[in-house]
């Protein structure tokens, strides 16, 4: 194919490839992101194929089959959309598909089992947008997630892809930076800088080559945004990175991505091939005399590499260990070039931006978060999975509504937010606003936009000593306070999980997290003790009754619970006897077991394994 | 264990012969050998003109990097906190337990390397096992060990 060289090049091949889009064509979208892949959604494509063709029709003439990215509900996996009735299935099989083809697709009735079901109020929903997962949300960043094909650019270019470099590059730079200034849209990676002042920051240091750069390092655990938006509109990353290359006079730009995502991987190699076949990568973009190409660099598995100046150094082929930053890196990055490092998020708003306009973006969200954010809902509640609103939704709303409250109707105890380097969040705080600096001022901090609900069966010292876990594995090693300091911190969280606790932890954990937050070298370090901090802020007594009582109110802490059969519930079937790694229950058929207290290694397998929720904990 | 030099070369030569390739050349030893040789990590050194110990450095820092050979199917529990707070920790000890294995170390058959991921990204199935590419979501300590034995 040649390339497309003008704007109005662009316009044509849109129309053209518009035209050749058959609109009433029913069409059938088929999830194919990670989670429904994993659910079986490749079977259910191919029995879709199969099955389209047995009963007399044929894909592209009467039927269009198209793979999308990751629709978010992965919990209710694989996900199948109808259109244009706009129904959307649940945890489709290959043998339902038969039925789906003949009742829906021929027939136009909808399956009632497969279609939503509220957990709470049990009324059902057929229509993907009433569902309240998806009422609520407002999708910008995730705009063509789910109704492209990520593996087809054409896809892309028929959502209006591509128009926001066009228009961008009949603009002077100047007033591309001034454009994301008035936007304000703030980097979506954690902190939450300003872009527009990040790139007229870089653009302000003389030099010849500059470089852009994209994070897509996403380590954070328990946030997947960043995995979803590479794998289902990669296009719209490579899109934002060439204007923000534009913007600020670079021609080369990195992409670094986790080495557990090789779907996006594969994903953002294919795409960047497709970019530069019809020209919007290369030499004389669309006909501008702006030349600029993307190459795409794997993580070697190191959380620390999402760090920017850990990033950098990995980028250039070293050891990743962040540098202190008295010089930023918009003036000595990559290289010690001048360079602009955004996250995969940031990126991908950039394009809507420019087309849309700064002030559209600027209308939704909370006077100093604009626009909106996609958060990944997960853990003890019911919806799982990507949601995306406005910024300024409350705690209790994204919650209750979106995610359709706790799981099994236990009760709401706090909500993570920010990785390891955010905190807790109590119910009592339910109605703080989630926006960048609400979630500061709280104790934590927004990250890549990982929320994390935890339930009266979550132990707050338990998550404190998983979060510093966490940090002392993947602390690069290079400052003493971050090496030293966190080990420190988690043989005392340790030693309190399994009652040796004493009343002074308290004060040396504080002294610990001062040291860290004060001196430590690099952002990961400063915020690492921000999960003990605000579990000591708001769950102060919970550490208490492990320290005083040695007792874990949740359940959670191995030492400090025992097992026990409750003789009501308890049938006699011998299961979790057969099950038990350590022999140590004992019971005659049909009458009570007991566990032998002295052997028990609470490994849980008897209460996993019991049908009649008779094994307690206590 | 003798690795073949030219399977060493020819993944050298797919790459810019540039520093910054270091790292994904590495990877690449890493999919195709199951660890990363001695013997690559030299001709690697000798074909970039960089240093040994810093080609070392990488090999024992990035944890997708291994410098002794792996087993034959890759076991990774995700330790993500979504995971945690639904019982990954005991979907590791079910594994470690049942295989006779400790994390990040492998079985005596050479059959299973068992590691710990912080997170595959795959948070609303959680708990959640990838062994070599396949996803395996909602574990149950009850259920992971028939899992890996079906790859055995």
């Amino acid at each position: 194919m040649s390339t497309i060289q003008s704007f109005d090049q662009l316009e044509k091949t849109r129309e053209k490839l518009r035209a050749s889009v058959k609109k009433d064509l029913p069409s059938v979208l088929i999830c194919f992101g990670t989670g429904c892949q994993a659910n079986g959604a490749r079977d259910v494509a191919k029995a879709f194929g199969e099955e389209i063709e047995k009963q007399g029709l044929s894909v592209n003439v009467n039927i269009g089959l198209k793979t999308t990215g990751c629709h978010g509900y992965c919990e209710n996996g694989p996900l199948v959309v109808l259109r244009p009735q706009d129904i959307l299935y649940l945890r489709v099989k290959p043998k339902d598909v038969a039925e789906i083809v003949e009742k829906t697709i021929k027939g136009g009735a909808v399956i009632d089992r497969l279609i939503y079901k509220d957990v709470n109020t049990k009324e059902t929903i057929a229509q993907y947008h009433s569902i309240p997962f998806y009422s609520y949300q407002k999708r910008i960043a995730l705009r063509n997630i789910g109704t492209i094909d990520p593996t087809s650019i054409d896809d892309y270019i028929i959502q209006d892809g591509y128009k926001g470099l066009a228009k961008a590059l009949t603009m002077d730079p100047e007033a591309i930076i001034k454009e994301i200034e008035a936007s304000g849209l703030r980097g979506r990676g954690g902190g939450g800088f300003p872009a527009g002042r990040k790139w007229r920051s870089c653009k302000a240091v003389p030099s010849d080559v500059r470089y852009v750069m994209c994070n897509g390092d996403e380590g954070d655990p328990g946030a997947f945004m960043d995995r979803s938006i590479m794998e289902g509109d990669p296009h719209s990353v490579i899109e934002g990175m060439i204007i923000g290359g534009y913007a600020v006079g670079a021609h080369q730009g990195y992409m670094y991505v986790r080495d557990e995502y090789p779907l996006a991987v594969k994903n953002l190699q294919a795409a960047l091939i497709a970019a530069r076949g019809m020209g919007f990568l290369g030499k004389n973009i669309l006909g501008s005399k702006f030349d600029f190409d993307i190459k795409v660099s794997r993580g070697g598995g190191a959380f620390v590499c999402g760090e920017s100046s850990a990033l950098m150094r990995s980028l250039e082929g070293k050891v990743g260990e962040p540098r202190a930053k008295y010089i930023r890196s918009v003036e000595k990055g990559l290289y010690d070039k001048p360079s602009v490092l955004n996250n995969v998020e940031t990126w991908n708003n950039v394009p809507v931006i420019i087309q849309n306009g700064s002030s559209w973006y600027a209308g939704f969200g909370t006077e100093k978060s604009k626009g909106t954010k996609v958060f990944s809902l997960v853990g003890k509640v019911n919806n799982t999975g990507l949601v995306e609103v406005p910024m300024g939704i409350t705690i209790r709303d994204l919650v209750e509504k979106i995610g359709g409250g706790v799981l099994d109707g236990k009760a709401f105890k706090a909500v993570q937010t920010g990785g390891p380097s955010g905190g807790c969040i109590p119910k009592e705080l339910a109605d703080l606003p989630i926006d960048f600096d609400s979630l500061t001022e709280a104790g934590s901090m927004m990250g890549s936009g990982g929320i994390i609900v935890m339930d009266e069966n979550t132990c707050m010292v338990d998550v404190a000593k998983y979060f510093i876990g966490f940090l002392v594995e993947e602390s690069c090693g290079k400052c003493a306070p971050c090496r030293d300091g966190l080990p420190r911190m988690y043989s005392i969280l340790n030693d309190i999980t399994e009652g040796k606790g004493k009343e002074s932890d308290i004060e040396t954990l504080m002294e610990l997290c001062d040291v860290l937050s004060y001196g430590a070298l690099c952002g990961l370090g400063t915020s690492s003790a921000n999960p003990v901090l605000s579990t000591l802020r708001y769950f102060k007594d919970e550490y208490m009754v492990h320290i005083r009582d040695k007792k874990c109110p949740a359940g959670v802490c191995k030492a400090l619970i025992t097992y026990r059969i409750d003789a009501k519930a308890c049938t006699g079937c011998t299961l979790c006897a057969k099950k038990c790694p350590q022999e140590c229950i004992t019971g005659e058929k049909k009458k009570l077991h007991v566990i032998d207290e002295s052997k028990c290694i609470r490994c849980g397998v008897c209460k996993d394994v019991c049908n009649f929720n008779a094994v307690n904990i206590e | 264990m003798a690795v073949d030099k030219k399977a060493i070369d020819a993944i050298i030569a797919k790459y810019d012969q540039s520093e910054e390739s270091l790292l994904a050349i590495l990877q690449d030893f890493q999919r195709e050998f199951r660890y990363v040789p001695e013997e690559g990590m030299k001709r690697l050194g000798e074909v970039l003109n960089v240093s040994e110990s810093k080609i070392y450095a990488m090999g024992t820092f990035y944890k997708a990097l291994s410098l002794e050979p792996r087993g034959k199917h890759t076991v990774k529990v995700c330790m993500g906190t979504a995971c945690h707070l639904k019982g990954a920790g005991q979907i590791l000890e079910t594994i470690e337990r049942d295989f006779s294995v400790k994390r990040n170390h492998t079985t005596k058959d050479m059959q299973f390397t068992v590691e710990c991921v912080n997170c595959v990204g795959a948070c609303a199935m959680a708990p959640v096992v990838v062994v070599d590419e396949d996803y395996s979501g909602h574990t149950r300590p009850s259920k992971v060990t028939d899992l890996l034995k079906k790859y055995k």
